[in-house]
């Protein structure tokens, strides 16, 4: 594969530019889940101390929507791992069409997160801002409901980051792709995979609790 | 000097502030971190001055919380963590590894501009009305009572961890992926091995930080209630996620000082360290236990005695690898032909003052002493020895070890000498007597106390005098010799690591050909040189 760019001088050739790279994103994606890591604990302490009152939360949530989202992900991921797959200069027309079609399940994603956000708005869930819950697990379950907003947002604000990624991905991969494109291209499968990743657990410590009998 | 160099290659304005070079940006935050050490500074004098009276003179309680409060925050997020990793460790890493530029040196910048962004965001909140939690915006207070801007500093402080961990990855994955031909990992100079292990801990440890922050700025903007005990929160929860930060964070302060200090002590001494692979191994034992021990600042917070135990045991098991090192660097200079340039005064005196604060250190892990001296000025003085003994004078040792390199001039030796000493001087002088005031129960955080107090609290801040007048002076005659120093040779004092080999200062893209290594690091031979110095 012809390549194009002069490098960077710090690199002894492309491939150990592009490896480089590669071993960056994996770095990054270590800091991300100890960032998730340390919400997930609080989430455990609280579950831990208020396991009713959690199982009661987690009974309020949308499981439908939840498990939509979960597919609609799941799916954008394959569709990236497809991409990554199959990248040759042949196939720059689908790759960038997998792409674009990983983006647009995000945004599904994205609108179907806001959907249930303003159910839980109007169902007066939302700590802080106007909750309201009967009886006397009323502390417990907003301490849920506080967990599951402000992971759900931190998690939203990934997936917006990583939609803008995957549009620039298949901006660049839609001519001349390189391994230089590849690398980008690999990199930023990681991500989208990691943020895919963070939302399994997510879904089952938000929807799940509560929900095995009856 | 007639072929270019990094400095010379341009001088406009937008050739600094949009540069990739490593070099340059190791530069960018040295001016940047000379700033906020001397704001944080200038509180710390407001505080000294304020005790050196039993009374309330100079500002009321409340001022007085806002001042140790600025110190804090200041010293800690916005010099300690970054001095070493970011201005040294920046200009040294790809020169020590034989490389051109870190592996990825546009996000390197950019590591810059959001520490500064960090840095404004803070200074806005001190400058607007200031905040009064300490540094550690322990909760509920910081969430539900303090009336001040601590939104807008745990701000500052999120922002400034971007910045760290983007560092961290930068330096982890320079030094895997760019070492020169032959630069095998126990080749690799123990500097690199501590900054290694350091960022290890940027990586993982930061981004805790960031969701307790986020965490703290939620409950106190939304009001609910996730350590407020009321409904159900707990303010355990804080301390426990703040402090699985900010003690491995006092890893990231002192192991890139160890890290200096083998150069030096290796250096000055013409020898070998004693012990390569072990301070090696000691620099990653540390970083991994140190994740294990935070709950030895929560003795007396109300957590289990059997967490508390644990906790204890971890600390002491953290002294083994410090002492490794202490140990190593003793050996080292056994039978050295050890010459006492400014640098090694500085490497000399941080051993001293590690070993002092460290040793307090493991009183305050036994946890029947640590219940009588929590939160007394025997803390105070334990982590300062650590983190103004320790890492603020290996910070000056390495500056001016790497002085030359870095300007291509030469400091005078005599005023280098003379500040090293006074520092010495003065620091003991200032926190010395802290352990004494703190041994008898003086708390810290009080700005009045009683009367019997005073002759150590006088003494403290004459000694705070005396440092402060100390630190002055690198900037004078360093800031001197930047400009009408003597020249230096690539290698001064004929050292023998790779960032030696390239002319002083090196060029744009630090060395002309590719180095290949074909010894292990330290091979001295009791040869050395030191130019001639401009008086």
């Amino acid at each position: 594969m012809p390549e194009s760019f002069a490098f960077a001088p710090q690199y002894a050739s492309i491939p150990h530019r592009d490896h480089t790279a590669e071993l960056g994103m994996w770095v990054f994606i270590a800091t991300e889940v100890l960032l998730f890591g340390g919400l997930i604990l609080t989430y455990f302490v609280y579950r831990h101390a208020f396991p009713e009152d959690f199982a009661e939360g987690s009974r309020r949530t949308e499981i439908v929507i939840g498990t939509a989202n979960t597919a609609v992900l799941l799916t954008s991921s394959f569709l990236v791992a497809w991409a990554v797959e199959i990248f040759s200069p042949d196939t720059a027309r689908i790759v960038t069409w997998l792409l674009v079609g990983a983006a647009c399940l995000g945004l599904a994603f994205i609108v179907l997160k806001g959907i249930e956000y303003s159910k839980e708005y109007d169902e007066h869930l939302v700590p802080g801002v106007d909750f309201q819950f009967a009886g006397s697990r009323a502390s417990g379950v907003q301490l849920f409901f506080i967990f599951y907003f402000i992971a759900t947002a931190i998690h939203a604000l990934h997936m917006l980051i990583g939609i803008c990624l995957l549009i620039t991905l298949a901006t660049i991969c839609r001519t001349a792709p390189t391994t230089r494109h590849q690398t980008a291209l690999r990199s930023g499968a990681l991500y989208w995979h990691f943020v895919d990743a963070i939302w399994i657990f997510l879904f089952a410590l938000i929807y799940l609790p509560g929900r095995s009998s009856s | 000097m007639s072929e270019k160099n990094y400095l010379t290659t341009d001088y406009t304005l937008k050739s600094w502030f949009l540069t990739t070079d490593h070099k340059r940006i190791a530069i960018l935050y040295f001016a940047s971190l000379i700033f906020f050490f001397f704001i944080g500074g200038a509180a710390a004098t407001a505080i000294r001055i304020e005790l050196a009276t039993p009374q309330a003179d100079l500002v009321s309680s409340d001022i007085y919380n806002r001042l140790f409060t600025m110190h804090g925050i200041i010293m800690v997020w916005f010099f300690l963590i970054p001095s070493i990793p970011n201005t040294l460790g920046n200009f040294i890493v790809p020169l020590m590894i034989g490389a051109r530029d870190l592996a990825f040196p546009r996000l390197n910048l950019m590591s810059w501009y959001i520490f500064m962004l960090g840095g404004c965001t803070t200074l806005f909140a001190i400058f607007a009305g200031g905040v009064d939690t300490g540094w550690t915006f322990y909760t509920p207070f910081s969430t539900l009572y303090s009336n001040s801007y601590v939104i807008v500093a745990a701000a500052g402080v999120f922002i400034a961890g971007f910045s760290s961990i983007l560092t961290g990855l930068n330096f982890i994955v320079t030094i895997h992926r760019l070492r020169a031909p032959g630069l095998t990992w126990y080749r690799l100079p123990l500097f690199l091995w501590s900054l290694y292990a350091t960022s290890v801990i940027l990586v993982l440890a930061t981004p805790v930080l960031a969701i307790t922050l986020i965490l703290i700025a939620t409950e106190r903007f939304f009001g609910v209630g996730i350590f407020d005990p009321r409904i159900g929160g707990d303010p355990l929860l804080f301390q426990h996620l703040f402090w699985f930060y900010s003690h491995p964070a006092v890893y990231i302060m002192i192991l890139p000082g160890m890290g200096v200090i083998n150069e030096l002590v290796s250096c000055y001494s013409r020898k070998q360290v004693f012990g390569y692979k072990f301070v090696a191994w000691a620099s990653l034992a540390i970083a991994a236990v140190g994740f294990l021990v935070w709950g030895h600042h929560m003795f007396v917070s109300g957590q289990s005695l059997v967490a508390s135990l644990v906790f204890s045991f971890m600390s002491f098991i953290v002294a083994v690898p410090s002492a490794i090192k202490v140990f190593n660097w003793t050996a080292t200079l056994h039978k050295g032909s050890i010459h006492f340039d400014a640098p090694m005064l500085y490497a000399l005196a941080f051993i001293g003052l590690f070993t002092i604060g460290g040793l307090t250190g493991l009183f305050l892990a036994c946890l029947a002493f640590d219940v009588h001296a929590t939160d007394t000025y025997f803390v105070v003085a334990h982590f300062h020895y650590i983190m103004v003994g320790g890492m603020v004078t290996a910070y000056f040792g390495g500056l001016h070890y790497w002085w030359p390199k870095m300007t291509g001039r030469h400091y005078s030796e005599y005023w280098a000498r003379t500040a090293a000493v006074l520092i010495f001087f003065g620091f003991n002088l200032t926190f010395f007597p802290q352990f004494i005031l703190g041994a008898e129960g003086m708390p810290r955080r009080y700005h009045v106390y009683p009367p019997e107090f005073q002759v150590w609290n006088v003494l403290s801040s004459g000694g705070a005098a005396i440092l402060a007048v100390a630190y002055l002076m690198p900037l004078l005659y360093l800031g001197y010799s930047a400009f009408f120093g003597a020249r230096a040779s690539a290698n001064p004092w004929n050292a023998t690591g790779l960032e030696w080999q390239t002319s002083s200062p090196p060029p744009e893209f630090n060395f002309t050909t590719q180095p290949v290594v074909t010894r292990a690091p330290y091979q001295y031979n009791g040869d050395f040189q030191a130019e001639p110095q401009n008086a």
